[in-house]
């Protein structure tokens, strides 16, 4: 029982990873009908810039400044250089092509990823980078139940997910944007009549969708042994089918279908073996797919002429 | 429902009357002078006129033909060396699969993201059944002729596209788009790991019989080329049919509409699923030609990287043309081979700076005026930073022969260039980014100090490596292609009517 729950546990931290990622992609997707690829590269630059501030205040062994600074710092650089990021994606690679072809947008994406992906590999090198936690966050640190133990990283990552996930709901619920956002995404020809800046909410997406996947990109940096370029490629094509698990264009759907393929991953890696994980998450794709292509809390959109 | 425009004028000024040069006579609400200008310049003038005169005189096939027997005579009297016939060969196979790749993502509008499965599919098939791997110690095995082997790869990658298609007929466009993502790299997952005693994990299969039939075989790699060049031929004349056929009209319609081609009667899923599986079947037949000429093959040849390298090709052609995909298969491996090599890539980078210039800049005072800054700026640039610090420009540039030992003199090139490299590739992406927002005369400004930041980075950290440079070429050529020019070089533009 204690290694079902340890499993348990490491897959929920895994799937609050994949949870934060997905929100981004089903965020775009659902106001924009855009596959982001890229969106798994701005995470991979998010771990990178975790990175960078690690190597920043000293490196892991002589940190300048207080732990608890370090990691709120981290998150702010990640923040601060993701949302820009994807911003300027939005702006300057998406935007020019809003009325093309559904295809032209999504060879774009496809593009920009690579070039993120290898613009990395160019400058740093395709060698996995550390952000030794170890050396300066105990492993030993956090609690211990009955034999289960979830060390402070982990539970790092719990509050942050469900904290960015609360705030996330409550600002696409409560505020005047989301509502503009959900205007747009039922309609955003009438959501343009009526005044709504679409320009302007799609910028505003993209930069929150963004900005989490810096985070879940530093929070990932912290927990994982190395990160390097390819990092952003697998966990987007999870955190995707985590999207549509979920169904996409549902927020509280995309936790939901990421914390299902976190803990779809790792019974598999305890149980069954570690070579197949990837497919067992594809095959839960096509499945969804099947059974229930609108995932689980999606609605079935009508086509309109 | 869309028109299409052969032309290539901007896509506002377009009235979509003129959109169909075919159409005869005046048209209802079309002055007549218009019209007939209108003609004009979708013909073209002067030479171009001339050769779109001849070409339709002439008919496609002995077009066909004629090309065909240039490359063959090509490959016979030009391409002496290995290096050479190698690089004709990979023109060739690309080509071929870029017009497999057009089936699906050209004609049908699916974006196919586990084609790069299917050629892999190919290869390991060719693999499996033309050496020792279902043999028993090393002896044994398959070794079937190649008019035998053929057909069975090609049946079986057709029925498994067929059943893939089956599963992404449920599927809107970008389910299908990650669907086949996930066939893609769950194909380099399962040669990895499944059963490597036969199919060799990450050491890949070794020792594959040349191609061989009738008691004849190819063992050169010009045998290779001209088998690859016939076959991109044969294949292009099938698809040439293809695409006038019913069918290929029918996955024009559907790609414009699929909601109204189905109202017109046109059974949507049963071409979707068509069209994927004949580009399934054209992508491992290029996986069997690549496979035989190699000798070998390794899951590493078949990443996200040749997919996109695939994809570059079909998008700068032109997506949806037949002449397109040949020459974009053409165009992108010809220059990866030469950015490879550090000796040529210098004029590929220079070369290409220069027509991007003649070619956007008008008139040519303009033109000149901006060589002249680019040219001054430089030296003015490299005088200033050597007077402040010489220990900055003391540095090689990357290039060499007598490009280098004329750009020594102009770019800033620092002693340690690594991360001098790197902070210029940052501001080159910035640069050309504000380039492209500017307009007019602070756009030709602009361009000055962005072409020479450029030449800095190429100098200081492109050049030094090449194989991830050009994997930036090949994403960056997606991106540039989707935003100036969507029909790429040889494509129909599309012109929306609502």
């Amino acid at each position: 029982l204690q290694e079902l729950i340890q499993t348990i546990v490491s897959g929920l931290v895994t799937g609050c990873i994949y949870a934060l990622i997905a929100l981004g992609y089903t965020m775009v997707y659902g106001i924009l009908k855009l596959l982001n690829f890229a969106h798994g590269d701005v995470y991979m630059i998010g771990a990178f810039l975790g990175y960078f501030v690690v190597q920043w205040f000293g490196g892991p062994t002589a940190l300048s400044i207080p732990v608890a600074l370090l990691i709120v710092v981290m998150m702010v650089v990640a923040s601060v250089g993701c949302g820009a990021l994807g911003t300027a994606i939005e702006r300057f690679a998406y935007r020019p092509l809003r009325d093309a072809p559904r295809i032209a947008p999504l060879i774009t994406a496809l593009g920009i990823s690579f070039v993120l992906e290898n613009s990395i590999l160019l400058i740093y090198g395709g060698f996995p980078r550390s952000y030794n936690t170890s050396d300066y966050i105990s492993f030993s640190s956090g609690i211990t139940i009955d034999g289960v133990r979830i060390d402070s990283v982990e539970l790092m990552i719990f509050a942050t997910t469900i904290v960015l996930c609360v705030g996330l709901l409550l600002l696409v619920q409560r505020t005047t944007f989301g509502k503009s956002m959900r205007a747009i995404a039922s309609d955003r020809e009438a959501a343009m009549m009526l005044g709504i800046n679409v320009d302007r909410t799609i910028a505003l997406t993209f930069l929150i969708g963004s900005v989490i996947a810096g985070i879940a990109g530093v929070l990932t940096g912290l927990q994982i042994a190395g990160i390097n370029n390819t990092l952003g490629f697998l966990a987007g094509l999870k955190a995707f089918t985590a999207a549509v698990v979920g169904g996409i264009g549902s927020i509280p759907g995309a936790m939901i279908g990421g914390l299902l393929i976190g803990l779809a991953e790792s019974f598999t890696l305890v149980y069954i073996s570690t070579k197949f994980s990837d497919l067992i998450v594809f095959g839960i794709l096509i499945a969804t797919m099947l059974i229930r292509p609108t995932g689980i809390l999606g609605k079935r959109a009508l086509q309109k002429v | 429902m869309s028109a299409e425009d052969k032309s290539g004028a901007p896509r506002a000024a377009e009235p979509p009357e003129l959109a169909d040069p075919q159409t005869a006579g005046p048209q209802i609400g079309v002055d007549e002078w218009v019209q007939r200008s209108g003609a004009k310049r979708d013909e073209g003038v002067g030479l171009r006129l001339l050769a779109g005169r001849v070409g339709v005189r002439v008919g496609w096939w002995p077009r066909l033909g004629l090309a065909l027997v240039a490359g063959l005579l090509a490959g016979h009297f030009l391409f002496t060396n290995v290096n050479l016939q190698q690089t004709a060969f990979n023109c060739a196979l690309y080509a071929i699969l870029a017009l497999g790749l057009n089936i699906a993502v050209g004609w049908a509008g699916m974006l196919d993201l586990g084609y790069i499965a299917f050629f892999g599919g190919g290869a390991y098939g060719y693999a499996l059944l033309s050496s020792t791997a279902l043999g028993t110690g090393g002896t044994g095995g398959l070794h079937l002729s190649f008019v035998v082997l053929v057909p069975i790869v090609l049946v079986a990658a057709g029925v498994i596209g067929l059943a893939i298609g089956l599963v992404a007929l449920r599927l809107d466009g970008d389910y299908l788009a990650i669907v086949t993502l996930f066939v893609g790299s769950a194909f380099v997952i399962v040669v990895n790991t499944i059963d490597t005693g036969t199919l060799g994990g990450v050491n890949g299969l070794f020792g594959l019989d040349p191609i061989h039939a009738f008691g004849h075989q190819i063992t050169t790699t010009a045998g290779y080329f001209r088998l690859a060049l016939i076959s991109c031929a044969v294949l292009a004349g099938i698809l040439h049919l293809l695409d006038t056929s019913r069918t290929g009209r029918s996955w024009r319609a559907l790609k414009d509409d699929p909601l109204a081609a189905g109202a017109m009667t046109i059974p949507v899923s049963k071409l979707r699923v068509m069209a994927f599986s004949f580009g399934s079947i054209v992508g491992a037949f290029g996986g069997c030609l690549f496979a035989a000429q190699q000798a070998s093959v390794f899951p590493t040849d078949f990443t996200a990287n040749v997919l996109i390298l695939i994809y570059a090709c079909l998008v700068l052609g032109g997506i949806g043309s037949i002449g397109g995909a040949i020459l974009g298969g053409i165009t992108v491996t010809a220059a990866q081979q030469i950015l490879s090599s550090p000796a040529d890539s210098a004029y590929l980078f220079y070369g290409l700076i220069l027509l991007a210039l003649v070619w956007k800049i008008r008139p040519w005072r303009y033109l000149a005026a901006v060589l002249a800054g680019i040219v001054a700026f430089g030296f003015a640039a490299n005088a200033i930073v050597g007077a402040i610090s010489p220990s900055a420009v003391a540095g090689h540039p990357g290039s060499s022969g007598w490009i280098g030992h004329l750009v020594s003199n102009w770019v800033i090139v620092p002693v340690n260039a690594n991360w001098y490299g790197n902070v210029m590739y940052g501001a080159m992406i910035v640069a050309a980014v504000v380039v492209v927002q500017l307009h007019g005369i602070r756009r030709l400004i602009a361009i000055v100090p962005t072409v020479y930041i450029a030449a800095c980075c190429w100098e200081a950290k492109l050049i030094t490596d090449p194989t991830v440079t050009t994997q930036i070429m090949l994403g960056v050529i997606l991106i540039v292609t989707m935003a100036a020019r969507p029909q790429g070089l040889l494509g129909k533009r599309q012109v929306e009517i609502v």
